[in-house]
């Protein structure tokens, strides 16, 4: 198989060598935390912001 | 409506299937323009994300599939609609698990949505199980770790006497037929469940079980 | 409105929805900007951040890079020490698999896809390709000795090639290991040039999708997992959630990864079984949460739910209080 082709270039390379957090049992890597982090913010986002309300009816 | 009426029980199987379709889905009940007062959350757009991010994820994979699966390694533009499809699933996922927690949260298999529950959540694992086989089918050093790795688990439940994934064609067809047609079939049917029962009420208030919407259903 | 509700109510005794009062809702208005804006999040983000792909290991590549490790994983599956050789169900019956307690899962379904490694891994590659005479007599020497003359010679030469610190080139010679330093230097040939991945391939015949064989016997060696581990991609790792580089993984596997972190998963030889029975049972448990006592009640003790209906609420407590202040005879009614 042909894998000559190098990655196409991202204004934000995410090949380099992976960054991981160690607290006692739990090892994560940095993208995984920023995903669930991400994910928790939207979540609480989501419960606490106003929603826009559509017209009454009936 | 009145013409079902007159044509009564006749047209067969065809007709009993048509009349038990409306009955269960009444097009205003199927394609509602109005929604019950309390759906008044963002939580509530969570469920038409994630159903959109399926269909970004089906649609990036279909290009993904016209020129075969070795394709993306060996083109700028095949690698960039790989990356697609793996932001569409990281999107996918993250909106499915936002959809679950606000869905546990309002408990809302009451009020006989059990199924509806249940639905969604063999999704959320056929998902789980999809992206794992897309994981396998990259052709690349992830999956050869995960295949090497994974082949001791399901060996070892007996999973791997028929479900093995070190076999590339076999994992390719789970990840591009099998697996996307039983989440798709779930996703469906999930969906049809939450049109047919509605949205599911608030929880009563401790000490309020007869809430206000309940007393004038009554 | 209200003659629908009424039958639906006498036939479900669910409150109705649309009993607690309606808005203007478009639900495909919503569904195309949530497409819209799906779209767009997946196309900037697969512009910014782009997708790994890191080259897979070929069995050239490992033969090349570390002709030590593919000697003594080669000579493993020779002497049937290898993982692979002494795996077990489905790949053989050299053992009897993992169990759960007494169920002995992996045995019960049995050999389904047999490898004998000697033969698939070394002798057969061989045996396939056309030989010089000196291989090829090497070749009929081992396969017609004894097993235990066989076990004699590449225990010898397993012996000094860890005496040698892994390198073939620094074993001397000796008529101890009879013909094996011969037949593992051509395995190693034919590896380095890269037919051994294809003899390995095609081994089931010309079209092939099945890679069970070369991806076994990279695993057997130690170089896949070298790199893995260097890539924080190992089991005690928790690496199933990881991806390579700085990519996000399978996050949502991190129950799964989890277990393995742990006693008495992290130091059973059933480990793998009894994680996988441990996720059944709780994949069993999550599908079925509204049967479950006390975890279908944890969304009424975490009010979670007064945030999300907190408008329902304040207007429930407001007619409440309109109730108590006007005229008894006139009950409240919402949205009809």
């Amino acid at each position: 198989m042909n894998q000559g082709l190098p990655p196409a270039a991202a204004p934000v390379d995410l090949n380099g060598p992976g960054h991981y957090l160690h607290w006692g049992v739990i090892q994560l890597s940095v993208a995984n935390l920023v995903v669930i982090g991400v994910m928790v913010l939207i979540f609480v986002l989501a419960l606490v912001l106003r929603f826009p309300k559509g017209g009454d009816r009936k | 409506m009145s013409e079902e009426t007159q044509e009564g029980a006749t047209g067969g199987w065809t007709g009993a299937m048509r009349r038990s379709a409306v009955k269960a889905f009444p097009p205003d009940k199927l394609l509602p323009d109005t929604q019950p007062k309390y759906v008044a959350s963002w939580i509530y757009v969570f469920g038409v994300l994630t159903l959109a991010a399926f269909l970004v994820v089906l649609g990036t994979g279909g290009v993904l599939a016209l020129k075969g699966p070795a394709w993306w390694h060996t083109s700028g533009f095949g690698h960039y609609v790989n990356s697609l499809h793996l932001w569409s699933v990281e999107l996918f996922m993250a909106f499915m698990v936002i959809h679950l927690w606000g869905k546990f949260f309002m408990a809302a298999w009451r009020g006989r949505r059990v199924l509806t529950w249940i639905t969604g959540a063999v999704a959320f694992v056929g998902s789980v199980g999809t992206a794992f086989t897309g994981y396998l089918v990259q052709q690349n050093f992830d999956s050869q770790w995960i295949s090497t790795q994974a082949k001791d688990g399901l060996n070892a439940v007996g999973i791997g006497a028929f479900f093995n994934v070190t076999d590339f064609g076999q994992m390719l067809m789970w990840h591009i037929v099998l697996l996307p047609l039983v989440v798709g079939i779930l996703v469906v049917l999930h969906i049809l469940m939450v049109r047919h029962r509605g949205v599911v009420p608030p929880i009563a208030l401790p000490g309020q079980e007869l809430v206000a919407g309940e007393e004038a259903a009554r | 409105m209200s003659m629908r509700t009424m039958t639906r109510r006498a036939r479900t005794a669910e409150p109705d929805p649309y009993s607690y009062g309606s808005r203007h809702y478009d639900l495909v208005k919503e569904f195309t900007i949530a497409l819209v804006a799906v779209l767009a999040l997946t196309f900037a983000l697969a512009a910014v951040f782009s997708s790994p792909d890191e080259k897979p290991m070929t069995i050239a590549s490992w033969a090349k890079a570390d002709p030590g490790d593919f000697t003594a994983t080669a000579l493993a599956e020779l002497d049937g020490s290898s993982a692979t050789a002494g795996y077990g169900p489905p790949y053989n019956a050299a053992a009897d698999g993992q169990k759960i307690g007494p169920l002995a899962l992996a045995k019960a379904l049995g050999v389904t896809h047999p490898i004998d490694t000697a033969q698939d891994f070394v002798l057969g590659p061989l045996g396939s390709a056309p030989q010089v005479p000196d291989v090829e007599t090497a070749l009929k020497q081992y396969q017609g000795a004894s097993s235990d003359q066989q076990t004699k010679w590449t225990g010898a030469y397993s012996d000094a090639l860890t005496k040698a610190g892994g390198d073939p080139t620094k074993v001397a010679a000796s008529p101890d290991f009879g013909p094996t330093p011969v037949l593992l230097a051509q395995l190693l040939k034919q590896a380095q040039t890269g037919s051994l991945d294809g003899a390995l391939l095609s081994e089931g015949g010309f079209y092939q999708t099945d890679y069970t064989l070369p991806l076994l016997f990279l695993a057997d060696g130690s170089d896949l997992a070298a790199q893995a581990d260097n890539e924080h991609l190992s089991g005690d790792q928790w690496g199933m959630m990881n991806e390579t580089g700085n990519f996000p993984g399978q996050a949502w596997l991190w129950l799964y990864t989890f277990w393995y972190q742990i006693s008495p998963y992290n130091h059973s030889d059933n480990a793998d079984a009894l994680v996988w029975g441990t996720m059944m049972v709780l994949t069993l448990a999550f599908v079925l949460v509204p049967f479950i006592p006390g975890v279908r009640s944890i969304p009424r003790l975490v009010p979670v739910y007064r945030l999300i209906w907190r408008e329902h609420y304040r207007d429930q407590r407001e007619q409440e209080r309109l109730r108590t202040a006007g005229p008894p005879d006139i009950p409240a009614t919402d949205g009809e």
